[in-house]
């Protein structure tokens, strides 16, 4: 397996009926942030998406894996009860009494279907595919999200 | 190692012997044709494969049989295809006392369905006005990422959707008292428990109560092409030419929410109970468990959902098309509503002996053949339609349930073409205005409002639905009653 290139942040993922997303980072925090990028960008030109406003989100999991379903799951959750994109997002991940917390940062703004150029709404983040660990110098973190 | 095992039972019927774990075996309802494709690839689950994450599907259906109570077969029909721990297609019945119930035998978009309309209009009087007529819809009914609904919810009013399905549209003036005859558990679900679905979950719904979402969602104008069955055809009121208006969407963020919040809970009640997690997707709990009653209770209150947002957007329809046309909106009336990802308690003959089980069908519909008392009367001689989503060049059908179907497959139906090709290919392949230039060429109106969506959607990204058809009807598990073409369609 080729070590990930840290200029290649994002991929997204050939599946038949959805799409996976990859992201890529030097620790395991910008690996998630860059994973909500990517999901974000099947929903949108995210050129077009301006970081206006920052939205916190907080999760919990037991594992990396289940840690980073619920925050791709969050973050969508937050799009449809703000009617938001966002198109930056920042990750800090602690361990505290066995459980691992996230405290999310995500900018972006109001959906305007006049200025965005939108794409396919995602529907969840699933457990298909999903995958977090270290690779080379860096990590990944993975999973398929529903279209 | 599930395609070596395989062994023909019929024309289009292929049995995975019950072996190792299994409880029950396999029942594969495809033609030869279709089999191709499942055979292709062994689980990919583990593997990196270009990050394709598909599970075979024959794999799935083999992790099916292996549940605690499942009764007779996990079974496969004709549009199966690799899924989230159920494959699409898959249907599973289990004994309400010692079976479970399977969050990915549901899947994120509860109750997701078709509505089909039958309107007084014939293709004659669409044909030369169908710009007109794509261009209201579009206006009217609230579509695509980010549309807002024209009705705001409280979480008293999302508790009361979530209560009373279609009923709840009613009571606001959306919709006529004679739609619900025509839904599927006349679109109000028993044993629904608002108190089971999350405040996260709610909150989803606010604004989003009767738009379409986007994806392979939908709003089409069809004309019957060709009519395969008189009688049928008679009672259910429709005829050469006529013109039909098909809804497919489903419980919007409020049924992804409960989706989303049912995976780890359901995970850990696997665990509790010492069921083996064969795929992650395929948690579940005991049917009689307060883990299992408590996802019933919010996948029935999901499924309410998904009914009260067809039925406002059938009443959206019926606004658009009534300037346009002079049409009083009792003169649209609402041929069916049907879903295809859904679990209910239901009435099957198994083995010559009557039992109450419950029925998962994940990318199937209901389809209950002649006679069924919960089928609406003027239809009970010949079964409920159901209906087969083509994709936005190709035909739909409406299909009926048989008694072949009943004692088989538990009453079950196709519900559409299935994906061939990924997304992210489809987007290379086309681009989505020429796209939506040469369909308007063949005589298909599409709006989009997103030509990035309609291109993922582009009919050759399609498998072909005459194929799972064909199938569905060669193996007797439904019947043909009416072949449609789209005039113009309406994309999220």
């Amino acid at each position: 397996m080729a070590v990930p290139e840290v200029s290649v942040p994002y991929e997204i993922l050939d599946h038949t009926a959805d799409a996976g997303v990859r992201g890529i980072g030097p620790t395991v925090e910008e690996a998630f942030a860059e994973a909500a990028l990517g999901m974000f960008s099947l929903m949108a030109d995210l050129d077009s998406v301006r970081p206006e406003t920052e939205v916190p989100v907080e999760v919990q999991a037991d594992s990396l894996e289940e840690l980073l379903v619920a925050w791709l799951g969050e973050l969508l959750r937050e799009r449809d009860v703000r009617g938001m994109l966002f198109s930056r997002f920042a990750v800090r991940i602690a361990e505290r009494d066995g459980r691992l917390h996230l405290s999310g940062r995500a900018w972006g703004e109001g959906i305007d279907p006049g200025r965005h150029r939108l794409g396919v709404e995602v529907k969840a983040a699933t457990y298909a595919g999903v995958r977090v660990e270290q690779r080379g110098g860096g990590w990944i973190a993975q999973c398929v999200v529903d279209l | 190692m599930e395609a070596e095992n395989l062994r023909r039972i019929g024309e289009y019927a292929w049995e995975l012997p019950k072996t190792g774990e299994m409880r029950v075996p396999g029942w594969i309802f495809v033609s030869e044709a279709l089999l191709g494709p499942l055979l292709s690839g062994e689980a990919e689950g583990e593997g990196e494969g270009g990050g394709g994450h598909d599970w075979n599907a024959l794999t799935q259906v083999r992790n099916v049989a292996c549940l605690p109570g499942i009764v007779k077969a996990s079974i496969a029909m004709p549009d199966v295809h690799p899924g989230y721990g159920f494959p699409i297609g898959g249907v599973g019945a289990f004994d309400p006392e010692d079976g479970v119930v399977a969050m990915g035998g549901v899947g994120f978009d509860i109750n997701c369905g078709v509505r089909v309309l039958a309107t007084p209009l014939t293709r004659g009087d669409v044909e030369p006005r169908k710009e007109e007529v794509a261009d209201a819809l579009f206006a009217h009914v609230p579509a695509g990422l980010g549309s807002e609904g024209k009705i705001r919810l409280t979480l008293q009013g999302v508790d009361e959707v979530l209560a009373k399905g279609a009923r709840f549209a009613l009571e606001r003036g959306y919709g006529l008292p004679e739609d619900l005859e025509y839904i599927e558990e006349n679109g109000e679900m028993e044993g629904a428990d608002p108190g089971a679905v999350s405040l996260k979950a709610k909150e989803r719904e606010f604004r989003q109560i009767g738009t379409l979402g986007s994806g392979n969602h939908y709003l089409e104008v069809q004309y019957v092409e060709e009519i395969g069955d008189p009688e049928a055809a008679r009672a259910y009121g429709i005829e050469k030419d006529q013109i039909l208006i098909a809804i497919h969407c489903g419980s919007r963020g409020l049924g992804h929410q409960i989706g989303q919040d049912a995976l780890p809970e359901l995970e850990r009640a696997s665990r509790k109970y010492g069921i083996p997690i064969r795929e992650r997707e395929l948690v579940c709990a005991p049917i009689r468990s307060p883990e299992g009653q408590k996802y019933l209770g919010a996948v029935f209150a999901g499924i309410n959902c998904a009914f009260a947002n067809r039925q406002v957007i059938a009443h959206l329809v019926r606004e658009a098309l009534a300037p346009l046309f002079s049409l009083p909106p009792g003169k649209i009336r609402t041929l069916y509503d049907v879903g295809h990802n859904n679990v209910k308690f239901e009435r099957h003959r198994v083995d010559g002996e009557e039992r109450r089980l419950l029925v998962h069908r994940k990318g199937s519909t209901r389809a209950f053949g002649p006679g069924r008392p919960e089928n609406p009367e003027r239809y009970r001689r010949v079964g409920h339609p159901i209906f087969v989503g083509g994709t936005m060049g190709t035909a739909s059908y409406i299909l009926r349930g048989t008694e072949v179907g009943m004692e088989k497959v538990f009453g079950s139906g196709v519900h559409g073409a299935g994906r061939a090709m990924s997304r992210a290919k489809a987007k290379r392949r086309w681009r989505g205005q020429e796209l939506v230039q040469s369909l308007a060429r063949q005589g298909i109106v599409v709006r989009a409002h997103s030509y990035a969506g309609a291109a993922e959607e582009a009919p050759g990204a399609y498998k072909d639905v005459d194929l799972v058809v064909e199938a569905a009807v060669g193996a007797g598990l439904n019947a043909l009653v009416a072949k449609v073409r789209p005039l113009a369609c309406i994309k999220g």
